[in-house]
């Protein structure tokens, strides 16, 4: 039986046809993947099934029955639930004040509270979330959090779960936890749609994938029929490489050296412990490690976001502890920062105000104090081609782009700085196959040109696949160096879990 | 901009030149004796000289058959181009209540030397032009009668004074009261506080309510729309205990079972008066008119003796023909109240 | 025009000119409940405020601040920042040009100049203030510019009793020297009180535009405006930022003072309470959507309003309160934006048809 239908939904929005005539049917009690590259129209298609859109063509069948989804309500109403990317939840209520909100049991008028937290606890417990109802949310991990928007769900009774790229904010092991909910799910007869672009996901947990490109449907397929590669190729719509050719590394000289460094966390936390970190030229180091273990108050302190606490940080042999962001940028230092819509762009700026966002008051850029908008605009024009920016033009806003052009945009703007140190962090995140292909590719090509990288990520597969050597931090150190061609996955996250590791490749 | 943008904009244009054009308001004179009346910022109810003033233009308009207008001000800078709307319209006269016109009075008389002007409260400054009448006021001669009231009538030998913005008109209220107090009482005391404002009710009201708690029982105020703050507080005060002494017009509808008195000024009588002399040919241009208890123009309100007994209306009275008489000189400034209260 | 364009997009034209039609309409609606005519009192407005040398010159008078406050609105919304204070700053500024045009003795075009540069400077140091907090301890512009008009109002009036006259409730008039009117242009208006400071209006407008998209620093300002976190990434120093916004800011609205005082009235008064006309400022940034030349035009509009508003009481005996009303509702359709709403609509229902 088919527990969700969807027939010729087509969804126009101003200049767009986000959707074009899609077909997705998912039968009962299976994980039903929506594969797409961002912008593909997988969002709109499931806020149509939530209720928030209104398709201006086709059809829904809910169990094989024709629907009207007016709204959220009516789409409670008829068991569906959706698990939001972006968590709505309100901070300082209990997990249990949370589920409830909107649908509160009440005697005699009141809150019934021990029935809610009663009844929170049965459905955690027979779907496996572990969740503590009294928690507050402010108090509870991201993993956790997600949890609880799955509990709120299923508290009002969904039916058919669609997860919204629910693996985007977690940590591997939480991943491994998610699945197996998902599996529990399944098991107690739910239906799931896992809107994701992760390959590996798909293959490992799901049961049937609908392929999304541009708005339509390519094709649906069983998981067990098919390949990454396949899949990767019908995303994206041409053939795929998923290894990065490169050659041997030939590292030069030092060209970061971080000495004893201690940083200090917004709440006066020390994130950074005394980290000794060397980078060379024409190497790609690899930071692995588990999301809040120092990583990002490291490279803040490194570009001069944060202030360094103690200890050094040396750029080609000089001091750069105290220098102020523009100058460490001016001599040499490149960021593609972790959150690209929050630090790496304008998004009100058009293209190619951002693309001199370090630079706006340089020659060519400016004379004296006066913009030259003409040269800004031809400085963008050839970045965009060389870049491969998907933009109508170098004027559009930052914000019209999709979030892989965005980054795109970014890695132009730092690449194009030619500095001696690029840092990278979380470079592919959020970003479809095609997306991640090309700035690996970038992030080698800039290795090659004998330039020093160093890249944050928190997927492991990256991390082996790029680095040159690996630095695991855990608790604000460096917790072991390990050797990618040797290593593995297992001794990776042993290490971000605080482990230790026989084998360790000698630092420098 | 696009062309559906511009048509749009040329499109609203026409649309409101085409209001206008049809709106064109036809004011034809019809040869009688018509009045304008500008108000300060306080406005046509402001329970006080605005709104008696412009009981005296209705009187003209009854008894003398004149066209007469107000326009309201807003701001400060609107009283220039609202006496000029009258003077434009060729309007007999035009007033201008309240001493805050004194220098916009001076430069439109002096732009518009045929026009006819009036000014309530101010002798501008002691030169008047000559197309301006100054309307002022013996306001410390019926203040003085207050301060009998209250001198006499206090129980706690407090009483109150709440004046608007500082200036030398409130000063005359304040001196007047001052000097009637001690002229009954010697003993009590007057506590003197000013508003800063002449619109802020909430500020009287925070004030007198403060007195009240100090253990005032009587407070008298010459502060406009601060005033009504006054009465609001004294309505929910205890009946008998607590009193409120009002200013300009008869104000003990505001609270009438907590109200003594009124110093009531007639600036009604005062604008009519003019304008019935101007309408008989008399203007008394560049002159300063000043208006006393003598000429009724300044007075103690009718309804004074529903509170004040027998025997404090009969000193009132005494002192109103002393007055009247001159064998009391009431004092107008510091200065002169000091020196009033020497003696 | 293209960069115009850019700035002001068409959606915010059509947005600002469907919320003043539809503002109307509800004072027209208001108007006819209450019995009055709408037509009459719209034809005596606009008539009165535009047909006539004098009525324009008092028009364009009222225009003046209203350019200068919402410029100043504008430009501290363009960085981020909500500037509430631009009354207490005006009457700082205002403050500032009656000393030196009372205190001082100069040549004539220099006197004026001294004291319209003080005014700015004294408007510009106001919001300093206020910008520092915001900049060094994080502490809420809004709150703190509203402390700063409160107290700029009282220090005002307090040195007007005690130091610029004497116990009387306002200071004499400014020497001819420093006066902001010119014979000439007053003549040419039929002797109304328009002055030199719509010059420097439409200079402050000019320079607004020039400042935030032509120049490196307002390349920054801007920045910092839409994302400070960004611009923090960049190198750029966001404190500096907010406080030079403000800073300017406070220039346009001291400027907005010295206008009133040096062209308008010619004297300084104690206040019972504030004009408005800084609040009016950002009424008129909102209309104008932050950018200069809807700044100047979201002016132009309320100016007619104000002054013309004074004449429908006149001509067709509708309270100026009716007008309070249109601003309000204007703004409120602005804020609202409800013509976006009503085009997609439009739009959606032209498409029907064909799918």
């Amino acid at each position: 039986m088919n527990a969700v239908e969807m027939r010729g939904i087509t969804k126009r929005f101003p200049g767009i046809v986000a959707n074009d005539q899609v077909h997705l049917s998912v039968n009962q009690g299976e994980i039903h993947a929506l594969l797409g590259e961002n912008g593909a129209g997988k969002s709109t298609l499931m806020n149509i099934l939530f209720g928030l859109y209104q398709p201006d063509e086709g059809e829904i069948f809910i169990r094989e029955k024709p629907v009207k989804i007016t709204g959220p309500t009516k789409a409670a109403a008829l068991g569906i639930g959706m698990v939001h990317q972006h968590f709505m939840l309100v901070e300082p209520f209990t997990v249990t004040e949370n589920i409830i909100l909107g649908a509160e049991p009440t005697s005699r008028g009141c809150i019934d509270r021990h029935r809610a937290e009663r009844e929170v606890r049965e459905i955690s417990e027979k779907y496996g979330l572990r969740v503590d109802p009294t928690a507050r949310i402010r108090d509870i991990s991201v993993g956790m959090q997600q949890r609880v928007e799955i509990l709120k769900t299923l508290y009002r009774g969904a039916e058919v779960l669609i997860f919204d790229e629910p693996t985007a904010v977690l940590s591997p092991q939480e991943i491994d936890e998610l699945m197996e909910i998902m599996e529990n799910l399944v098991r107690e007869g739910k239906t799931i749609i896992f809107i994701t672009h992760k390959l590996k996901e798909i293959m490992r947990i799901c049961d049937t994938v609908t392929v999304i490109r541009r708005g339509k449907t390519i094709g649906s397929t069983s998981v067990k029929g098919t390949s990454e590669q396949e899949l990767a190729s019908m995303m994206v719509g041409r053939e795929v490489s998923f290894s990065v050719n490169k050659q041997e590394s030939r590292p030069g000289k030092t060209v970061l050296k971080v000495q004893s460094l201690t940083v200090k966390d917004s709440r006066g936390v020390e994130a950074v412990r005394g980290l000794d970190l060397e980078v060379r030229a024409g190497e790609i180091v690899g930071l692995a490690g588990v999301d809040g273990n120092g990583q990002s108050e490291l490279l803040e302190a490194i570009t001069g976001l944060r202030k360094a606490h103690a200890g050094d940080i040396l750029l080609n042999g000089e001091a750069i502890t105290r220098l102020q962001p523009r100058a460490i940028a001016r001599r040499g230092v490149g960021h593609i920062p972790e959150d690209r819509q929050k630090r790496g762009l304008v998004l009100d700026f058009s293209i190619g105000e951002n693309m001199v966002l370090q630079t706006y008051d340089q020659t060519p850029f400016a004379k004296g104090f006066l913009l030259r908008y003409p040269e800004i605009f031809r400085h963008a024009k050839r970045l965009i081609e060389d870049f491969d920016v998907r933009t109508p033009d170098e004027q559009t806003h930052a914000r019209a782009l999709s979030g892989g052009n965005q980054q795109k945009a970014i890695i132009a703007r730092e690449v194009d700085r030619d500095p001696d140190l690029l840092i990278a962090a979380q470079p592919t995140r959020g970003l479809d196959v095609g997306a991640i292909e090309f700035i690996h590719r970038r992030l080698v090509e800039q290795r090659d040109k004998g330039k020093a990288v160093l890249l944050m990520s928190l997927e492991l597969d990256e991390i082996l696949k790029l680095s040159d050597r690996i630095a695991v931090m855990y608790g604000g150190r460096i917790a072991g160096w390990l050797n990618p061609k040797t290593t593995n996955e297992e001794e990776i996250g042993l290490l971000m879990a605080g482990g230790k590791v026989g084998e360790e490749v000698a630092q420098g | 901009m696009s062309k559906k943008g511009w048509a749009i904009l040329m499109l609203s244009l026409v649309t409101v030149l085409a209001i206008s054009g049809c709106g064109a308001a036809n004011n034809q004179a019809d040869g009688g004796f018509k009045a304008g009346l500008v108000t300060d910022t306080g406005g046509l109810n402001d329970e006080s000289f605005n709104q008696t003033a412009w009981e005296g233009m209705e009187k003209a308009k009854k008894e003398l058959g004149a066209d007469v207008k107000a326009l309201e001000s807003k701001r400060d800078e609107d009283y220039i181009p609202n006496l000029t709307r009258f003077i434009r319209e060729k309007r007999d006269i035009t007033w201008g209540i309240g001493f805050k016109f004194e220098k916009s009075m001076r430069d439109v008389a002096e732009q518009f030397p045929d026009a006819k002007l009036g000014i309530v409260d101010s002798n501008m400054g002691g030169k008047i032009p000559s197309n301006v009448v100054a309307v002022t006021f013996k306001e410390e001669e019926g203040s003085f009668l207050m301060g009998v009231i209250a001198g006499s009538m206090t129980k706690t030998n407090k009483v109150g004074f709440i004046g608007g913005i500082t200036s030398p008109l409130i000063k005359k209220f304040e001196a007047g009261y001052v000097a009637g107090v001690h002229a009954v009482n010697p003993k009590a005391k007057v506590e003197v506080v000013y508003a800063e404002s002449f619109t802020d009710e909430a500020k009287g009201r925070t004030i007198a309510a403060n007195m009240y708690d100090q253990g005032v029982d009587i407070v008298y105020h010459a502060s406009g729309g601060v005033g009504k703050g006054l009465f609001n507080e004294v309505k929910t005060r205890k009946k008998g205990k607590y009193w409120a002494i009002g200013v300009d017009m008869d104000q003990s509808r505001l609270a009438p079972d907590h109200t003594l008195s009124s110093m009531v000024k007639r600036v009604d009588v005062a604008v009519f008066d003019v304008m019935k002399d101007l309408k008989d040919g008399k203007f008394a241009g560049g002159k300063q008119v000043e208006l006393g208890l003598k000429d009724q123009a300044v007075a103690v309100a009718d309804t004074t003796d529903k509170y004040v007994p027998a025997d404090v209306m009969k000193k009132v009275e005494d002192y109103r023909q002393q007055i009247v008489d001159g064998k009391i000189n009431v004092p107008a400034t510091d200065e002169e109240l000091k020196s009033f209260l020497k003696k | 025009m293209k960069h115009l364009e850019q700035i002001h997009n068409q959606s915010a034209w059509l947005t600002s000119l469907i919320s003043v039609l539809l503002g109307m309409l509800v004072g027209a609606g208001m108007m006819l409940a209450a019995g009055y005519d709408p037509l009459l009192a719209y034809g005596a407005l606009f008539q009165n405020a535009i047909f006539q040398p004098y009525d324009l010159g008092e028009t364009i008078r009222t225009i003046t601040p209203l350019i200068l406050t919402g410029l100043a609105v504008g430009l501290a919304f363009r960085t981020g920042l909500f500037n509430i204070g631009v009354e207490g700053q005006m009457i700082i500024g205002s403050l500032a040009a009656a000393i030196v045009g009372l205190k001082f003795s100069l040549p004539p075009v220099l006197h004026s100049a001294a004291a319209v540069a003080a005014a700015a400077v004294a408007g510009a140091l106001w919001a300093f203030i206020p910008g520092l907090l915001k900049a060094v301890r994080g502490v809420h512009e809004v709150i703190t510019t509203i402390m700063m008009n409160f107290i700029a109002l009282n220090l005002s009036n307090w040195l007007v009793r005690t130091w610029l006259s004497n116990g009387a409730d306002s200071t004499d008039k400014i020497k001819e020297s420093a006066s902001l009117r010119w014979d000439l242009l007053s003549q040419w208006f039929d002797n109304s009180r328009i002055h030199l400071g719509i010059m420097i209006a439409l200079l402050a407008a000019y320079g607004m535009y020039v400042l935030l998209w032509k120049t490196t620093y307002g390349f920054e300002l801007r920045a910092v405006g839409y994302n400070p976190h960004a611009s923090e990434y960049a190198g750029m120093n966001v404190k500096r930022s907010i406080l030079s916004s403000m800073m300017i800011s406070g220039m346009f609205a001291g400027l907005a003072g010295a206008c009133q005082l040096l062209g308008t009235s010619g004297y300084l008064s104690i206040r019972g309470g504030f004009e408005g006309i800084g609040f009016d400022g950002i009424a008129v940034a909102l209309l104008g959507a932050n950018a200069p030349i809807g700044i100047l035009l979201a002016a132009v509009l309320f100016g007619v309003l104000t002054y013309g508003g004074g004449n429908m009481q006149f001509a067709a005996d509708v309270p100026f309160e009716v007008i309070r009303v249109v601003f309000a509702a204007i703004i409120l359709f602005v804020a609202a934006n409800l013509s976006q709403s009503i085009f997609s609509r439009a739009r959606g229902m032209r498409r029907e048809p064909h799918a």
